[in-house]
């Protein structure tokens, strides 16, 4: 039987240690609702030797505001979030955990392991690793490519990146606190730097480390913001979306002061959409602006050759997104 | 009571038969009770792992298994591709691991040398130019009636269009597998998850050589066959060489992936096709090519069977098969009719919406065309379907489907099967103390087969259905048919009826003479016995009567004695709503009234249609085989990629079950395929009329309906 060691530490600081031991030949485990698939596929490489629970970690495992900050531990369940009342003005977490709409998940998936989720690139789980090539060549360009990436695809990574939070907390303006390699090491980074597309196989899609993991993500409350996700869901079930959008808006009289829009898989990174966003600075929202944020957001897409229709899709997101941050999104859609 | 012959009661005098009875086993399979195939673990059973082929088109060059026969936990490995071997398709199983623990079988796995050489594969069966480049078609024939040229030449209106519908798999919750275990050397007892528990102990013994009455076979449940499980298949036969190499119980279930790609498929069609009518309505002319995939062995669906339900004066086919390395085809629920249905039911309602008129009368004006004996059925179950659904008040021109991104529209589309009863006998035994069993080599597919028999026997007997025990899934019992083809109800239904009533008339024999009574007044009911409307005694003083050993009563059929019969229609009719700018579709509802002669339970009969529809919706929008042109794979072989709707996907079902007396009178036909046959065709026809664009490819995804879209903008 190929060992596989399990532990289980209750520090972040024996985490660290346990983590960046056998040459990062480790994973970290939250939920488990993809690792342990991901490890039955083999896919991993290298595959891990031990797995670090971070579950019994309570600083992990706790909502809380401080200050004009929320910090949301790494291992919260989903449902643990859509409970708490902290969350409360953050409609656009609320919106990602709806669509997710599988009570297993739901009840199992922390918010950690949403945002290093590795991507469901069919050819990445089949064993072609994340950049799927073949002898040099990408098998995404020539192959099925219909939930590829639209955006950032030019280079070697064309998948699209997994995490159903990462466009909404984006736009919220979130930070994520990584930890270690070394026990006492931390920093906070925004969350929108926190993604990388791969250029080797083994790059991964965030910019951790051996050694490092996600502990806290950390989203300012100082400023009232409007905000929404919205998915187009093929199913009324546990299923990817084919495009996202979240919208965060800061709205005064009527006006839209700030704005923020973050798209989710249609590119290998959560992509904003700033040209959008700014579009909307000074207008007020309604169908026309929101239309118009949507064509502004696509409007250098470069789809590959099964999925100019996530064009479409990614452009309603937007849409959608802005208007039902803005409360004006009629039912039925 | 009366004279002795085999026939129903009449319909009023019916206590249980006919009437919503819950399954018998329903607690079993709902509590975890109910053993299946993949739960059978008898002590020292080995697990199997299978090492199989990534590549579509590869010839096995070299294969070294001697590391993994070391390997710690590892008790045997059989090679099913020895070296030489030629693959046609990803996912064939090239060895299996048997080991101590699942995970040491894996690590077994993980230790073979396997080296390919790797081939030109095929595997894009939409694609019929390109086929044709590379010599991967098979002519699969062209014939013609009437004369198509001067009938198009006639017509006030031609529509051609373009219509297809992909390949999917069966999709077995229980994956296909067998458990086996050997008896000495020439005993072997099988448990598996099949479709034919009296039909598969020769196809072990055979390659075995062993003698078939040596073979046992045993499938008291099974998690869903669809027509894909009717055969001990090679890994059953590795399962029960790997248990006798090692000595010991092995279980071999197929994993996910390896069931989506091997274990069978539903073959795929696409096709041109021209069809014209007169100015009313009448179809006058049909002229279609249509092709597909089976896999490598180059079929599509059935050219005789096109156009679908209708015979027209002047009609032209043609079908070619397209040879792709893509895994192979078995019989899918309905074989040919859902891909024949949505070919031609929405070529037919495209040409309605070219004629500027209602679908439902362009369906209705072409009845006289129907090439069964159903035109009167499908005329009032339309009737009934359409008042169910509020077609007269909803319905729509095509492109009309409202004025916001959300487009509402209404479709439908006609069905037919046979569902004759299958040869099958059965043991009917009354016990001294009033119990009763019967015994059948069948299996309860999902149908409720223990239901049905219990329904008839309590009816026969005067019991309730908790009453009578159903022995069925050995084959060590009586031989029964396969389920397949909706023949089990009909096949196990007659049997049992017949060999009730010869039971119950020797009964009654004892009965009269014990009492007195004329046994030709007498008859069961209430758990009694009846002369002329007076209690003579209760069920179990007349069972008494039978002395110290049960009464056994053979039961076989079919007969023509008009318990079972054949042939069925049925209509079905959706309501959809499109998003228009992200494609997706939602169903609103979705009514089907189906005939199926006399209904044994009309619980199960009503969840035979729901199951049929939830199935259709499958096809209509999510379910699809994905093969990739770059690895040759299928590449979206597992449970999240290969998309099955949720519960909220389904909508509001209606099944109503069209039972004129008409109906009863015919006896009991099979319901197991009818039901999922016209559900892709309404669908997409409601999604035409919803858009005023025909998304022309089966299932309608997201991406589909925007191309669609966008073509017309």
């Amino acid at each position: 039987m190929r060992p596989i060691e399990y532990a289980r530490p209750e520090t972040v600081g024996e985490a660290v240690e346990l983590l960046s031991e056998h040459d990062g030949a480790t994973a970290v485990l939250a939920g488990g609702t993809d690792l342990i698939y991901l490890m039955q596929k083999d896919v991993l490489d290298p595959p891990p030797r031990r797995l670090v629970d971070l579950k019994n970690i309570p600083e992990l495992q706790d909502i809380r505001q401080q200050d004009d900050r929320l910090v949301i531990g790494a291992c919260c369940t989903l449902e643990q979030i859509a409970d708490s009342p902290l969350t409360a003005p953050l409609r656009a977490l609320h919106d990602v955990i709806d669509g997710i709409r599988s009570i297993q998940v739901q009840q199992m998936g922390t918010i950690g392991g949403d945002l290093c989720h590795l991507p469901n690139c069919w050819y990445f789980r089949n064993g072609y690793g994340l950049l799927a090539l073949n002898e040099g060549r990408s098998l995404v360009e020539s192959g099925e490519n219909r939930y590829h990436a639209i955006f950032g695809n030019q280079g070697p990574a064309k998948f699209v990146s997994a995490s159903r939070f990462a466009p909404a907390l984006i736009a919220c303006g979130a930070s994520v606190r990584i930890v270690g390699p070394q026990p006492d090491q931390q920093e906070t980074v925004p969350l929108e730097y926190f993604y990388v597309a791969p250029k080797t196989n083994r790059q991964g899609v965030t910019i951790l480390k051996p050694g490092q993991f996600l502990s806290h993500v950390i989203v300012p409350l100082a400023r009232p913001l409007q905000t929404a996700t919205y998915e187009v869901l093929q199913i009324e079930g546990l299923d990817w979306p084919l495009a996202a959008a979240a919208a965060a808006l800061h709205v005064e009289g009527g006006v839209v002061r700030d704005a923020r829009i973050v798209m989710g898989h249609v590119a290998p990174v959560p992509w904003i959409a700033d040209a959008a966003a700014r579009f909307l600075v000074g207008r007020s929202i309604d169908e026309d602006s929101a239309q118009r944020a949507g064509e502004m957001a696509v409007a250098g897409a470069t789809p590959l050759s099964q999925n100019a229709y996530k064009v479409q899709l990614a452009r309603t997101a937007v849409k959608r997104a802005v208007l039902k941050a803005a409360g004006l999104l009629e039912g039925g859609v | 009571m009366a004279e002795r012959v085999v026939a129903w009661k009449p319909r009023d005098k019916n206590t249980v038969f006919g009437k919503e009875i819950d399954r018998i086993d329903g607690i079993e399979k709902a509590s975890g009770y109910a053993k299946y195939t993949a739960d059978i673990n008898t002590p020292g059973t080995l697990y199997c792992k299978l090492l199989t082929c990534p590549h579509a088109h590869a010839k096995v060059v070299h294969l070294d298994v001697s590391r993994a026969e070391r390997t710690p936990g590892v008790r045997a490995v059989e090679v099913l591709k020895p070296v030489g071997s030629e693959i046609q398709w990803d996912g064939t199983i090239v060895a299996v691991v048997a080991a101590d623990r699942p995970e040491y079988a894996e690590d077994g796995v993980r230790a073979i040398k396997v080296q390919y050489e790797v081939l030109e594969h095929f595997v894009d069966e939409e694609d019929l130019q390109t086929a044709k480049k590379l010599q991967r078609t098979k002519d699969l024939g062209e014939n013609t009636k009437g004369d198509v040229e001067a009938a198009l030449k006639q017509a006030k209106v031609v529509h051609r269009g373009y219509y297809g519908i992909h390949t999917i798999s069966h999709c077995c919750l229980e994956t296909h597998g067998a458990h086996c275990q050997w008896q000495g050397d020439d005993q072997l007892d099988v448990h598996l998850s099949t479709q034919n528990v009296s039909g598969t102990a020769g196809q072990f013994a055979g390659p075995l050589g062993l003698d078939a009455a040596n073979v046992s076979i045993t499938c008291h449940y099974i998690g869903g066959g669809f027509g894909s499980k009717f055969a001990a298949d090679e890994w059953g036969l590795a399962c029960a060489r790997l248990a006798k190499k090692t000595g010991r119980p092995v279980k071999l279930m197929l994993d996910r992936a390896t069931e989506l790609k091997i274990a069978g498929t539903r073959p795929s069609a696409f096709a041109q096709i021209t069809i014209a009518a007169d100015a009313s309505g009448r179809v006058i002319a049909w002229d279609s090519h249509h092709w597909g995939t089976s896999g490598i062995a180059g079929g599509t669906v059935r050219l005789s069977q096109i156009p679908y339900i209708f015979d027209f004066e002047n009609r032209r086919r043609r079908a070619t098969g397209l040879v792709t390395n893509c895994g192979p085809n078995r019989a899918w629920r309905a074989p040919n009719h859902p891909q024949l249905c949505a070919l031609t039911d929405t070529a037919l309602d495209d040409l309605a919406a070219k004629l500027g008129m209602d679908s439902y009368d362009v369906f209705m004006k072409n009845l006289d065309r129907v090439s069964n004996d159903k035109q009167d059925v499908y005329r009032e179950e339309m009737r009934i379907a359409a008042e169910l659904i509020g077609w007269k008040d909803k319905w729509h021109p095509h492109g009309k489907g409202g004025r916001g991104p959300i487009k509402r529209g209404l479709g439908m589309a006609l069905h037919t099967w046979g569902g004759r009863a299958h040869a099958a006998t059965c043991l009917v035994r009354v016990h001294p103390d009033g119990t009763v069993e019967s015994l059948a080599g069948s299996q309860d597919l999902g149908t409720g087969t223990r239901t049905v028999i219990a329904v008839v026997l309590a009816e026969t007997f005067g019991l309730d259905v908790k009453d009578v025990r159903v022995r069925i899934g050995e084959n060590k019992y009586p031989r029964s048919g396969p389920s397949g083809g909706s023949t089990t109800v009909g096949g196990v239904s007659g049997p049992n009826r017949r060999a009730g009533l010869e039971a119950l008339w020797k009964i009654f024999d004892l009965v009269a003479k014990e009492y007195g009574v004329d046994a030709n007044s007498l008859e069961a009911r209430d758990k009694k016995i009846w002369s002329n409307g007076k209690v003579v005694c209760s069920w179990k003083d007349a069972c008494r009567l039978i002395g110290p050993m049960p009464l056994e009563v053979q039961g076989t059929g079919p007969k023509k004695d008009g318990l079972t019969s054949d042939g069925v229609g049925g209509v079905q009719m959706a309501d959809v709503s499109v998003d228009s700018e992200t494609g997706v579709i939602r169903i609103n509802k979705l009514v089907c009234v189906q005939d199926c002669g006399a209904i044994v339970d009309l619980k199960t009969a009503k969840s035979q249609v729901y199951g049929g529809m939830i199935m259709g919706i499958a096809y209509a929008l999510t379910e699809e085989r994905i093969m990739d042109n770059a690895t040759g794979r299928f590449i979206n072989a597992d449970l999240e990629n290969y998309k099955l709707p949720r519960i909220g996907d389904i909508g509001e079902l209606v099944a109503e079950m069209y039972q004129p007396d008409s109906e009863y009178r015919r006896g009991v036909v099979g319901l197991g395929e009818p039901p999922v046959i016209s559900t892709g065709a309404a669908i997409s026809n409601a999604v035409a009329n919803a858009l005023g664009v025909r998304v022309s490819v089966l299932p309608m995804t997201p991406q589909r309906v925007l191309a669609a879209l966008q073509a017309t903008s």
